[in-house]
């Protein structure tokens, strides 16, 4: 957003505020949020002012209003229940980020040092064939579904047929030896978890692309007419690549983990306990679970694991849905792909993953 | 967020990562097998920071002279306008920058300057024991006092009913949790992989139990095997009990967590 100083300075405003309130309903934390504020009103309005408030200085701004008032956003954070939240929300982050830039590295160096013909080669010109194919080439790309949805924007711009872009969007997430070594870890007492999250993770892509195929319509798709990288030398565009990546999947990895934080600390283990008892129930549930949750695809077979009264065949949904469809796969889809598009695409995976799982579970586990 | 905002914070979100990679501060919240790519990455994120500087750098200097060339031949105000119109066509488009990453300052914060403690006794008493059934035991060493882990202990003490155990004194380490009605147990956290799937193991005291106990306060208890078990009300799970005959305070253990799991 923010590209030079002078239009930057009315649009890096709102972002700040919205720091704080995802804090909000499970903290009390009301003091470091006006104290973080107030002392921002008066910096906008002298920005209007002629005053170049610009990011840098908004984080500068930040960074040293939160050093100054630490005492008492610790004393806000020291009750049992925020103490737990931010363990668990720092957790999930720093476990995350790692693997996150694993995948951005490979993500970016995919996009730029693979020639802009190679996609439209390597694929056949059958669609119902590229299909697979295309599904099959998300094992090749470690990186989460974070970085998936970029790199299969490019693919559509590259003239790959936008039902080989989605079965490999759909399938890189699930299917990658990152991902299938991290569910391996998560489950070393269930071995066939992995070659069933694999083959229904597949399956599901592939039954997407072939449906695309058939009822899809080029005009839902709202793609950015220009291409990325033009006219920088390939150093610029794989740091630009990486840069951007990082921060955007950075930045929802936050949300997802605040939201896993704050299921873990507030929500009592009885509610899920519930939903455990009913076979049907308990796969719908942990399908919500995880389009709520948004976990990035190379964690979420830890959370799988620790709902241990689930069934595996609840806990495979969980593992098939995620990495698919959930919120901020939903809003990285809007921007990148048009809602239009994402509106359509996001109920359809939804139920077809499920239908998937189940299939995939009554045949493997 | 522009981008030399973004590299900053990329700068500091990678010192973070070295700086609790570095320190045992990893070992609160992620399990010790992540410490390599922990170190690589945050590496990688000061490499991407200093990157995005340079190039970021370069391009206003080649902006400028690019702003200059065409002041020369159209004046300067046309020139302006040109040039930032341009800039929109090629970054705005093409290049939104995510709002979204204003959210990684949270666990900048939440790591560099609160620092949560591991988790403890509010996550043990809402959530039921796990201790899980085990493939095999292994033999334990001769000496005398054994010092066992928690987990060691509660699993030999259930599924073993104490025999690998005997009469022996044993030496257990673990932090204090008090249940609704007041009873004291010892717990550790068992982690797989990060705090989000830690779960804990309890057992129960009895014997010579110091009169006041502090949640979360650290202890290492020296006593026996005792045959007796309970259930944990929130899954039903069996508790052993163990026979304290003393108990010392000691300081929280570099890694809090028990990860024999993950061998």
């Amino acid at each position: 957003m923010a590209i030079t100083t002078e239009p930057a300075a009315p649009t890096t405003d709102p972002p700040q505020p919205t720091t704080d309130p995802p804090q909000q309903p499970s903290a009390p934390a009301t003091p470091d949020a006006s104290s973080k504020e107030s002392p921002d009103v008066p910096a906008n309005a002298a920005a209007k002012d002629g005053w170049q408030l610009n990011s840098p200085l908004v984080l500068t701004m930040v960074l040293l209003l939160v050093v100054l008032a630490q005492g008492p956003i610790r004393q806000a954070l020291s009750a049992p229940v925020m103490q737990s939240w931010m363990t668990v929300f720092v957790a999930v982050v720093v476990q995350a980020l790692p693997f996150l830039v694993l995948g951005v590295l490979l993500s970016a160096a995919i996009a730029v040092f693979v020639p802009p013909t190679f996609f439209a080669r390597a694929l056949p010109n059958n669609p119902v064939l590229a299909v697979p194919v295309a599904g099959m080439a998300g094992a090749i790309l470690p990186g989460c579904e974070c970085a998936s949805v970029p790199v299969a924007g490019a693919l559509v711009r590259r003239g790959v047929t936008p039902a080989a872009a989605i079965a490999f969007l759909l399938s890189a997430p699930a299917i990658n030896p990152i991902v299938l070594t991290a569910t391996a870890v998560a489950f070393p007492r269930n071995p066939e978890m992995v070659l069933a999250r694999f083959a229904g993770s597949l399956l599901v892509a592939c039954a997407m692309g072939w449906l695309w195929q058939r009822i899809g319509r080029t005009d839902w798709l709202r793609l950015p007419a220009h291409e990325p990288h033009e006219g920088e030398t390939k150093g610029a565009a794989f740091w630009g690549s990486v840069r951007h990546d990082v921060m955007q999947a950075g930045g929802f990895l936050v949300l997802g983990a605040m939201s896993a934080a704050t299921l873990k600390a507030v929500a009592p283990a009885s509610w899920l306990r519930t939903a455990a008892d009913n076979p049907v129930v308990a796969i719908l549930a942990l399908s919500i679970l995880a389009v709520l949750l948004s976990i990035c695809s190379e964690a979420d077979a830890f959370v799988a694991a620790s709902l241990t009264q689930f069934s595996l065949t609840a806990k495979l949904a969980f593992l098939v849905v995620g990495p698919m469809i959930d919120l901020k796969l939903f809003a990285m889809q809007a921007g990148t792909f048009g809602r239009g598009f994402a509106l359509r695409f996001a109920p359809a995976t939804f139920v077809l993953a499920i239908a998937g799982a189940v299939v995939t579970g009554a045949v493997l586990l | 967020m522009n981008r030399q905002a973004q590299a900053a914070v990329l700068f500091l979100v990678g010192a973070a990562l070295l700086h609790a990679g570095f320190t045992n501060l990893y070992l609160r919240y992620v399990k010790a097998g992540l410490q390599p790519l922990l170190l690589l990455s945050g590496a990688v994120l000061i490499v991407a920071a200093l990157a995005t500087a340079w190039y970021e750098w370069r391009r206003a200097r080649m902006e400028k002279a690019h702003a200059d060339t065409h002041a020369d031949t159209h004046g300067e105000a046309n020139a302006e306008a040109h040039t930032e119109g341009e800039q929109h066509e090629e970054r705005g488009h093409v290049h939104r920058e995510p709002r979204i990453a204003w959210l990684l300052v949270l666990p900048l914060f939440a790591l560099i300057l609160v620092a949560p403690p591991a988790l403890g006794s509010y996550s043990a008493v809402r959530t039921g024991t796990a201790i899980q059934q085990p493939y095999g035991l292994s033999k334990l060493p001769a000496s005398n006092p054994l010092t066992i882990g928690l987990v060691d202990y509660a699993t030999r003490a259930v599924y073993d009913h104490g025999r690998s155990l005997g009469t022996r004194q044993l030496k257990v380490t673990g932090f204090i949790a008090l249940d609704k009605s007041g009873s004291p147990y010892l717990v550790r956290m068992a982690l797989n992989c990060c705090a989000a799937d830690a779960q804990p193991v309890k057992i129960a005291l009895t014997g010579k139990i110091p009169p006041v106990l502090q949640p979360d306060t650290w202890l290492e208890v020296t006593g026996t095997y005792s045959a007796k078990q309970t259930k944990d009300p929130i899954n039903n799970r069996p508790i052993p009990y163990f026979q304290v005959t003393l108990a010392k305070p000691v300081p929280t253990p570099k890694d809090p967590y028990d990860e024999s799991w993950n061998q």
